[in-house]
């Protein structure tokens, strides 16, 4: 063996990005704004009333996040908060421009709410950022998380069915307003499943025989994929609620395979998948007629009226083309159903066009991207899970519900983070943003240089 | 409003928008790009193989010449002595670590010398050190499932000979020349 070849590796540049999160945070509320402003002159050929409230209540949430951020979480990754800033502020725009369609069904203002809903997640937002001190913290709480979970699961199928809600039994409605749990679970089972794999991956990764190319895990390691298995099935079954059961499942086996290392999880987590909607879509009307849907977007809805919700959005995009037809100048009203809160990437779509619609998925991408990095660099094994977990959800929530909208996969109403209309969604997913950047926070953080002369991370180069 | 203002604004919107998305990848660019491969000075030479990955894709080959030559004109405890250790088997195969009469801790424990990522490993598993003589010594410290010297459990201090096996875990680790 030759001399060995060892090199030092260390970071360049400032750990601490703190002032590009400002620049880019000055500009996620410059472009919303803009966005205001179009829509206001395309529509009513004046700057809206409201721009500088608007402006200014933006502007107001996204200091205060910010120094929050400067504050408790220094070293936090510089790109997510003016991600999620943007989004919100575009969403909001999105939401007002669709109250100002008047021809929408079942139209009622709702981007007041969502600005009140939104400003209630940036509270959130601080929160998270000032009290927990630690994510590691979340840790002792494993099995209470999972505890939560699944009683925030359950809450909604033991509610009386009710018109409204459109077959799925999601909500759980307290006097004049109504949460959806299964938003919050979106953090609260990340944290679960974090914590239990944290202690079980190396039986799960170690204990196996090898067959046929793929490691088959022994039978009682079986045990946990199983009863997740088991719990999204009777989500789907008694709530109807395909999203949901396909997020949770699927942010599992993520995990799992993330835990794990092994391949094999993932053909088996894909095996089961399909072979659980294959059994639920043959005894479930929701879950078929959903399946009718997606094969057959443009055949007449059988209530009457024109083409289905699909085909409807899918008119939306289609009209759009490349470019779009410019804020506030498409024809949203035509979406019948859902329009401010599913169908949102609808109207997105024909107003911005091809090329907005991709920056947008581009921008939830480099958010999913900057979770997984954060995970990748994060030293401890929950760290690293957590953040996997909730970007994980967080990317497949977006897949399903843009995969619904333009016909890719069956729909399932989720919502749009972010964007969409909704109370639960939007302080859930700063929340989760907020302990995404907690995470990073450390990740990031320099070591404490030690009193030894000892060095940053040696590599040995091959020989 | 003319139709040419909204065209503008409506352009401009997609432009700003991307504009958005370009400034965040170049941030981006940072992470992607942004570590530097410092040379290793010759007083700092130790830790080697803590467990960390080489990407080796920045650093230019002749540069890893040089301090390949660099690191081999380092002290030499005893003429003749051994001067490196040498992972030969386990995940951690192939990586090297020079002596240069330092204690090298082994274990899995994060600040071990060698971090063994191994199942059967202790945290603190194994110290090798030499003694005023300049003989190196492999020495157990308790560890769960022990150090095996060629075929033997270690329950004392050993002295190492240059090519002899030393097996924790699924781990061996050899003295060369």
């Amino acid at each position: 063996m030759s001399a060995p070849a060892t090199a030092t590796i260390v970071p360049q540049g400032a750990p601490n990005r703190r002032n590009t999160e400002l620049v880019l945070l000055v500009l996620a509320v410059l472009i919303p704004l803009f966005a205001y402003a179009d829509t206001g002159l395309a529509m009513d050929d004046r700057v809206p009333a409201g721009m500088a409230e608007y402006g200014l209540g933006m502007g107001l949430f996204a200091l205060l996040a910010h120094l929050a951020v400067r504050r408790f979480a220094p070293y936090a990754d510089p790109l997510m908060l003016p991600i999620a800033a943007l989004l919100n502020g575009l969403g909001l725009v999105f939401i007002w421009r669709l109250d100002k369609a008047r021809q929408l069904a079942h139209n009622f203002p709702a981007a007041q709410n969502q600005l009140i809903w939104t400003g209630l997640g940036v509270a959130l937002f601080i929160g998270v950022m000032a009290l927990l001190k630690d994510h590691r913290l979340l840790q002792r709480y494993t099995y209470i998380a999972g505890l939560v979970a699944l009683v925030l699961l359950a809450i909604p199928a033991f509610m009386p069915a009710r018109a409204s809600d459109f077959g799925a039994k999601i909500w759980i409605h307290l006097g004049g307003f109504s949460i959806q749990p299964g938003e919050f679970v979106k953090i609260v089972l990340p944290v679960f499943f974090a914590g239990y794999l944290m202690a079980k991956r190396d039986a799960l990764a170690l204990a196996s025989r090898r067959f046929l190319g793929l490691y088959l895990p022994r039978g009682r390691d079986l045990g946990p994929i199983i009863a997740v298995w088991l719990l999204s099935l009777l989500i789907l079954v008694f709530e109807t609620d395909l999203g949901t059961s396909l997020l949770f499942f699927g942010a599992f086996v993520i995990m799992l395979y993330v835990a794990t290392e092994r391949t094999s999880w993932i053909v088996f987590g894909l095996l089961m998948a399909g072979l659980g909607f294959w059994a639920v879509s043959g005894a479930e009307a929701h879950v078929q007629s959903r399946i009718t849907d997606w094969l057959h977007p443009l055949t007449a809805a059988p209530g009457g009226g024109g083409v289905g919700q699909i085909g409807q959005s899918l008119f939306a995009l289609g009209a759009g083309g490349v470019l779009g037809t410019g804020l506030g100048q498409g024809h949203s009203w035509l979406i019948g159903f859902a329009a401010k809160s599913d169908f949102i990437l609808g109207t997105i779509g024909e107003e911005l066009g091809l090329a907005g619609l991709m920056a947008l998925f581009l921008l939830y991408a480099l958010l999913v991207e900057r979770g997984l990095r954060t995970a990748l660099a994060a030293r401890d094994p929950f760290g690293k899970l957590l953040a996997v977990g909730l970007s994980g959800a967080f990317a497949l929530q977006v897949f399903i519900v843009a995969g619904g909208v333009t016909g890719t996969i069956p729909l399932t109403g989720m919502t749009l983070p972010f964007m969409a209309q909704g109370g639960s969604s939007v302080i859930t997913n700063w929340a989760l943003v907020a302990i995404l950047l907690k995470i990073s926070d450390v990740a990031r953080r320099p070591a404490p240089v030690p009193e030894t002369a000892a060095e940053p991370t040696q590599v040995v180069g091959p020989s | 409003m003319s139709e040419l203002t909204l065209t503008v604004m409506r352009l401009g919107f997609l432009a700003v928008l991307w504009l958005f998305v370009i400034v965040a990848v170049q941030v981006i660019r940072s992470d992607l790009f942004g570590t530097k491969v410092v040379q290793r000075t010759a007083a700092a030479g130790r830790r080697n193989g803590a467990g960390a990955v080489p990407t080796g894709r920045q650093q230019p080959p002749q540069q890893r010449e040089a301090r390949g030559q660099q690191t081999q004109g380092n002290g030499r405890p005893r003429r003749g002595g051994p001067t490196q250790l040498v992972v030969v088997q386990g995940s951690l195969a192939g990586t090297t670590v020079a002596l240069q009469g330092q204690t090298i801790t082994l274990g899995r424990a994060h600040d071990s010398t060698i971090v063994l990522d191994d199942d059967y490993a202790s945290s603190r598993h194994a110290r090798i050190y030499p003694d005023q003589t300049g003989q190196w010594i492999v020495e157990d410290l308790q560890s769960t499932n022990g150090t095996y010297l060629d075929r033997t459990r270690l329950t004392s201090p050993t002295p190492l000979q240059p090519g002899a096996a030393i097996r924790i875990g699924r781990t061996v680790i050899e003295l060369r020349k």
